[in-house]
């Protein structure tokens, strides 16, 4: 498989007084879904305009599979803002035609690209209709085709899947992955947590301008599991607040999550319960997206 | 596959071809054009059914006067057999005076009328003078009123059309925010260029188109005197106004960026259309003011329609229109230097009007 790698390195950049980036650096990683999340403000989209060239860092810089970007480069990216954007009074086929004769395509290749593209987003029937008249849902996909149409070999999509039904975020999800599929590194924020926990394979959590965590989902996940511990016992779970080196995060009747200073600790609270009643459940707590969030941005 | 990107010429054909296409498929761009292509068009036929077709006056007129009254061209002549006739027939109407010879009058002739003494019979029989003229023969006032008048008009309908056009373009791709997607594709000049050009090539063929049609106009009307007298200030004034155009697209291109929505366009653009305003009614009200007229022609904003205009009255050296020229192509240049930058720092900021200072400071 033939991956590219797209790499951001020291970026800063302050508008005005304001420091919106901090020494931001993180890699996509070609064949792979990168989630990017952070809340708003945090600078998600002054990066992904960065990463575009549509604004210039104040240092730092962003290369591809090593090399830095040059102005001819631009037509190796495919982007779809977060604002969305297309010309209300041109006809969505038409519109994607132009976009791709843009990139370099000839009239021939974009519109056999566009063609296929609005089939796969099931946008055929409209391609004549001016994009002003589309619904919100299949303006979103007219989009997601805008950002496809000449075939980059780098995704960055800010918010690609806000304002679509569950169908539609199918058929935008499978579009992406086939890129991904093939070696493309595919870079999206979301807001919607879920979204991203269940379709990403690597993570960048950003706040304040500093990028908190980055890597693979898992890797992420074990990393904050080390400690955290589940337990679902019949009777009573009360007695847990007084073990030493044990500090309980939820408690509901036999439930509770705990997290403990050792793992020899977790061993002895274990045999402690197996000896007060039965224990459903004793494991290690896979922390939700949500959770390792609010933590890293802390 | 990856594709190269298109050379930055082919980049900005392909976005002039957009801005063209999207404005030939606009019914408002069209009627309007139609509607001033008919409106030049009319006030020339008008003009001349005005002007020449007047009717003659109708007499009746007895033997020898006959002859006389037909050899001076300006009346419609029926020849009658008798006094008595003729009488009648202004009697009843029919003509409106009637003429005989008489050799008791100093003039040979008697003029019957009904009841008032018909004036521009009486004109057409008396012999003029012979005049000559010491100086240079004087331009027709009024079609001097009619060619500053129209000079100034064309520039300023076009250019305020235009404008606005490419203003409108420039809002649009910022408000629906396709801009982001456009600079994240070509250079921010490209994109600046494609638009100026595709505007500019409209607006110069409407300005083509309409000269055309009054050249046209002109000879199937067989005014071909008028023409040859206004055809070297024509032809300048196409060429001032391709330069001009240009400058004027920069200016209405750079302070639409300052701006993100349609709604606040107004405010951005007054500067630029008071600039347009000027040579418009500076052109009306000092025709007849050498001194005016000749600053006008060498202020690049003005010079469009100063120095045609100047041309048109004979008051310009031939260098003077070359000299001016330069001095527009020159400015444009800088025009463009200049509103590109505040372009491209004014696309990214939404919300309020970008302030002008800021939209310079940084690239």
């Amino acid at each position: 498989m033939n991956s590219t790698l797209l790499e951001v390195h020291n970026v800063t950049r302050s508008y005005g007084s304001r420091a919106v980036l901090k020494d931001v650096s993180f890699a996509v990683r070609g064949g792979r879904m990168t989630g990017f999340v952070g809340s708003n403000g945090a600078g998600k989209t002054t990066t992904m305009r960065v990463i575009l060239g549509v604004l210039a860092p104040d240092s730092g810089s962003v290369t591809l599979d090593g090399s830095p970007l040059g102005e001819g480069d631009r037509t190796r990216f495919g982007y779809m803002p977060e604002e969305r954007g297309l010309y209300p009074k041109m006809k969505v086929a038409e519109q994607l035609v132009y976009l791709g004769r843009l990139h370099g395509m000839s009239t021939e290749q974009a519109k056999a690209s566009a063609d296929s593209l609005l089939e796969r987003l099931g946008l055929t029937e409209r391609a004549d209709t001016l994009v002003e008249a589309l619904s919100l849902g299949n303006q979103q996909r007219a989009q997601i085709a805008a950002a496809l149409v000449h075939e980059p070999e780098v995704l960055v999509l800010d918010e690609p899947f806000s304002g679509l039904d569950p169908l539609a975020v199918e058929a935008v999800l499978a579009v992406l992955k086939d890129r991904a599929d093939a070696g493309v590194p595919v870079l999206f924020s979301s807001h919607q947590l879920d979204i991203v926990e269940r379709l990403c394979d690597d993570l960048v959590v950003i706040a304040d301008g500093e990028i908190r965590a980055s890597g693979s989902r898992e890797h992420l996940r074990s990393e904050h599991a080390k400690d955290r511990y589940e337990l679902q016992l019949d009777g009573d779970a009360g007695w847990l607040r007084s073990e030493t080196g044990v500090e309980v995060l939820e408690f509901a009747a036999g439930y509770a999550l705990f997290e403990v200073d050792s793992p020899a600790t977790a061993q002895r609270v274990l045999k402690s319960a197996l000896a007060k009643s039965p224990v459903q459940r004793f494991s290690p707590a896979q922390p939700s997206l949500a959770t390792i969030f609010k933590e890293v941005i802390k | 596959m990856t594709y190269t990107s298109p050379s930055a010429p082919a980049a900005t054909w392909l976005i002039a071809e957009r801005e063209i296409r999207m404005r030939l498929r606009s019914k408002a761009f069209v009627i309007s054009t139609i509607v001033l292509m008919a409106a030049v068009l009319g006030s020339i036929v008008i003009g001349n059914l005005l002007g020449s077709n007047a009717d003659l006056t109708k007499v009746a007129a007895v033997g020898t006067a006959a002859e006389y009254a037909e050899s001076t061209k300006a009346l419609d002549v029926t020849k009658v057999d008798g006094l008595d006739e003729a009488k009648q027939m202004v009697i009843d109407g029919d003509v409106d005076a009637a003429i005989v010879a008489n050799a008791d009058s100093p003039s040979g002739y008697t003029v019957y009328g009904l009841d008032q003494t018909p004036g521009d019979v009486v004109s057409a029989m008396s012999l003029p003078p012979t005049v000559e003229l010491l100086g240079e023969p004087g331009q027709n006032p009024f079609l001097i009123y009619l060619v500053s008048f129209g000079f100034g008009l064309l520039f300023f309908i076009s250019a305020l059309t235009f404008g606005q056009i490419i203003a409108q373009s420039v809002v649009e791709e910022k408000q629906t925010r396709i801009v982001e997607i456009l600079m994240a594709t070509v250079p921010v000049r490209v994109l600046l260029a494609g638009k100026i050009i595709g505007n500019s090539l409209l607006a110069f063929g409407q300005i083509v188109a309409l000269a055309a049609v009054a050249g046209i106009g002109l000879l199937a009307t067989g005014q071909d005197l008028i023409l040859a007298e206004i055809g070297p200030s024509l032809v300048w004034f196409i060429v001032f106004f391709a330069f001009g155009f240009l400058m004027l697209a920069a200016l209405y291109a750079a302070a639409a960026a300052l701006v993100s929505r349609t709604e606040d366009l107004g405010s951005a653009l007054t500067p630029v259309t008071m600039l347009v305003m000027i040579p418009y009614f500076g052109v009306i009200f000092f025709k007849d003011n050498d001194l005016v007229l000749t600053i006008m022609s060498y202020v690049p904003f003005a010079a469009p329609v100063g120095m045609p205009m100047r041309v048109f009255l004979g008051t310009a050296e031939w260098w003077e229109p070359l000299l001016s020229l330069g001095i527009l192509i020159v400015t444009t240049g800088a025009t463009i230097v200049v509103g590109s930058r505040i372009y491209a720092n004014g696309l990214l900021r939404m919300g309020g009007q970008v302030k002008l200072k800021d939209a310079l400071a940084r690239s």
